[in-house]
């Protein structure tokens, strides 16, 4: 794309006395992209979310946000913007419609009520006061706000926290919608089945500093996404690594007959992420609970991997979300 | 979409907006059943207590006694002008700094000039409902005469107007004192409720020691609750007043003082959040 980026940042520091939060981050995204900023909690995700949202002052360095530097951005800056914030804890005595509504009204072009509601599933639940809903209906009311004023570029910092499977299906779904209506996105989020459906490039950030960018199925480099080919022999799961996983496959067809629970694994996101987060050596908040810390596991994977699987074992792990919150 | 053209925001946009948000803050103030009962309710249920607690005893001058609810009614509405004003707002905003709502309106193009009508008019609405009910109560039921004279009625409208204004923006002001929004009551209410009893609410001005009238005098409480007096009660008792006078333009002039002062402190320290907090 030949247009000027949507977000320019360069050499982005922030320190807040001794400590630095982000050690010089440079990175675009451009019109119409979908670009994750991944990394394990503490790394400097929000820091920098912040400072493009007009939250934060950086402490040195560029950054550029629809054409304004976003500590000097005004009221025109901020109608074109979306904002999905981290946490919210709002009183709430306002029902979801009323919420819509009432916002709505802040922006020129804003979307309509009803579809942002079904948008997001809340139909339900429309003439609720907000402070009764769930913890997960709050967050689909949050991503509504960010999303009624029709932005040219949105930020979600960490959306789905609290979903339920179904829920974030749904949530996909959106984001693919406003995708094709050519809004430009920033995701941070810790389920890396999610960056990997949703974004079209990524960053993954550790220790403040942007340990590596690319294209959602580049990421990591060739080497890290060599296959695995996995199978039980003699009672013992056995593994090999190979860029010729249909070799070794005939191979152990020849020598074992059909292999038993035989399966042809390619690096998930969730895989090269944690080889990336884990190569780097700032890694102490590793422990932090998050889904990250998760010994890795077949993850859902982009679609050109996930045809290349011979056996399936997806679909158990979108159970357990709700015990990783 | 479209992204070709951006559309620009309409002229009129922070009137608009602040008249859209006094109707979502009164909205959700009604829905919040602590500051329905400590602000709304709380100057009816003092002067119940106090008529029916001084119910056996009168006050004022021989041939002109009024009673209880009489003498406490216009403490009772300058009361009900620091509550709805400055100990509503303060809480309520402090609350909505410490749960993200500022945060949030920070990343919204809301103009802070709306936020602030929309909260200056909300006190304005449930001030004015607080006034007429304690009124039509303090009539109804305990049959307090009210005045006739159009020209008491017309101080009582300036004094309520400046008065409840005066109270929002030093509530405003004072929104920035609490550290978090858990601590807002804590900080505030003790400020509010040493006001009052120093400023003729609850116990009579004028049997106060000299020092601390002159101390009450500084804040504009005392001279909300005395210009009220001069309306509801009758003219023997401006003799008790200070300079035996009611002294209008010194609450016109005080009041209004502290009505700049709020707004130059508003101005200097009011932002949606503090970056790098």
């Amino acid at each position: 794309m030949t247009t000027h980026p949507v977000v320019s940042v360069r050499d982005l520091r922030k320190s807040y006395g001794h400590f630095t939060a982000l050690d010089g981050v440079s990175f675009d995204i451009h019109e119409g992209e979908t670009f994750a900023l991944l990394g394990p909690n503490g790394a400097g995700k929000s820091t920098t979310i912040e400072i493009l949202e007009g939250y934060r002052d950086r402490t040195s360095g560029e950054a550029i946000v629809l054409g304004i530097d976003p500590g000097k951005g005004g009221i025109d800056w901020k109608a074109r913007l979306g904002i999905v914030l981290q946490s919210t804890g709002e009183s709430g005595n306002v029902t979801v419609r009323e919420q819509l509504t009432h916002f709505a009204g802040y922006y020129p072009n804003a979307r309509n009520i009803d579809e942002v509601i079904a948008a997001v599933g809340l139909e339900a639940k429309e003439k609720t006061l907000i402070r009764k809903l769930s913890g997960g209906q709050r967050r689909r009311v949050d991503v509504a706000l960010g999303i009624i004023g029709r932005p040219a570029l949105l930020f979600l910092d960490e959306p789905t926290t609290g979903f339920d499977p179904e829920a974030r299906r749904q949530f996909w779904d959106l984001i693919r919608s406003l995708k094709s209506e050519g809004t430009t996105i920033l995701l941070t989020t810790h389920y890396l089945d999610e960056a990997a459906q949703l974004s079209d490039r990524a960053g993954v950030i550790a220790g403040g500093r942007l340990i590596d960018i690319g294209a959602i199925d580049e990421i990591g480099g060739q080497d890290a996404r060599v296959p695995r080919v996995q199978w039980i022999e003699g009672g013992q799961l056995r593994s090999e690594r190979t860029s010729e996983p249909g070799a070794v496959v005939a191979s152990l067809v020849a020598r074992l007959g059909e292999p038993e629970a035989l399966e042809v694994v390619r690096p998930s996101l969730e895989d090269v992420y944690l080889q990336l987060v884990g190569d780097s050596e700032a890694v102490p908040e590793a422990e932090s609970g998050s889904s990250l810390s998760r010994p890795a596991e077949p993850v859902e994977a982009p679609p050109a991997s996930r045809q290349a699987r011979l056996v399936s074992t997806s679909s158990t792990h979108l159970d357990d979300e709700g015990a990783q919150r | 979409m479209s992204t070709t053209t951006i559309p620009r925001l309409p002229a009129g946009h922070t009137l608009r907006l602040g008249v859209s948000r006094v109707r979502y803050e009164v909205r959700s103030y009604f829905r919040q059943g602590d500051s329905v009962f400590f602000t709304f309710l709380f100057p009816l249920l003092f002067l119940t207590i106090f008529s029916v607690a001084f119910s056996s005893q009168s006050f004022g001058a021989p041939g002109e006694e009024i009673s209880a609810a009489a003498y406490y009614l216009p403490g009772m509405l300058a009361a009900g002008l620091l509550l709805s004003g400055l100990q509503n707002m303060a809480i309520d905003i402090a609350g909505e700094k410490g749960d993200g709502t500022l945060k949030r309106f920070a990343g919204t193009p809301l103009p802070v000039m709306s936020y602030f009508i929309g909260k200056i008019g909300q006190v304005l609405v449930t001030g004015i409902l607080q006034a007429a009910l304690l009124l039509v109560v303090a009539r109804v039921v305990f049959q307090v005469e009210l005045p006739t004279d159009p020209e008491k009625w017309l101080t009582f409208a300036w004094v309520f107007l400046l008065g409840v204004t005066t109270c929002a923006v030093l509530g405003i002001a004072l929104s920035g004192l609490p550290r978090s929004g858990k601590s807002a009551t804590a900080v505030i209410i003790p400020i509010t409720l040493v006001l009052q009893f120093i400023s003729g609410v609850y116990l009579s001005f004028t049997q106060l020691p000299e020092w601390l009238q002159n101390f009450a005098s500084i804040f504009p409480l005392k001279w909300m609750a005395q210009g009220m007096r001069e309306v509801f009660l009758p003219a023997s008792f401006e003799v008790l007043e200070q300079n035996e006078s009611w002294n209008l333009t010194g609450v016109a002039l005080v009041t209004a003082l502290w009505l700049v002062v709020g707004l130059i402190v508003c101005r200097l320290t009011f932002r949606w959040i503090r970056k790098d907090s």
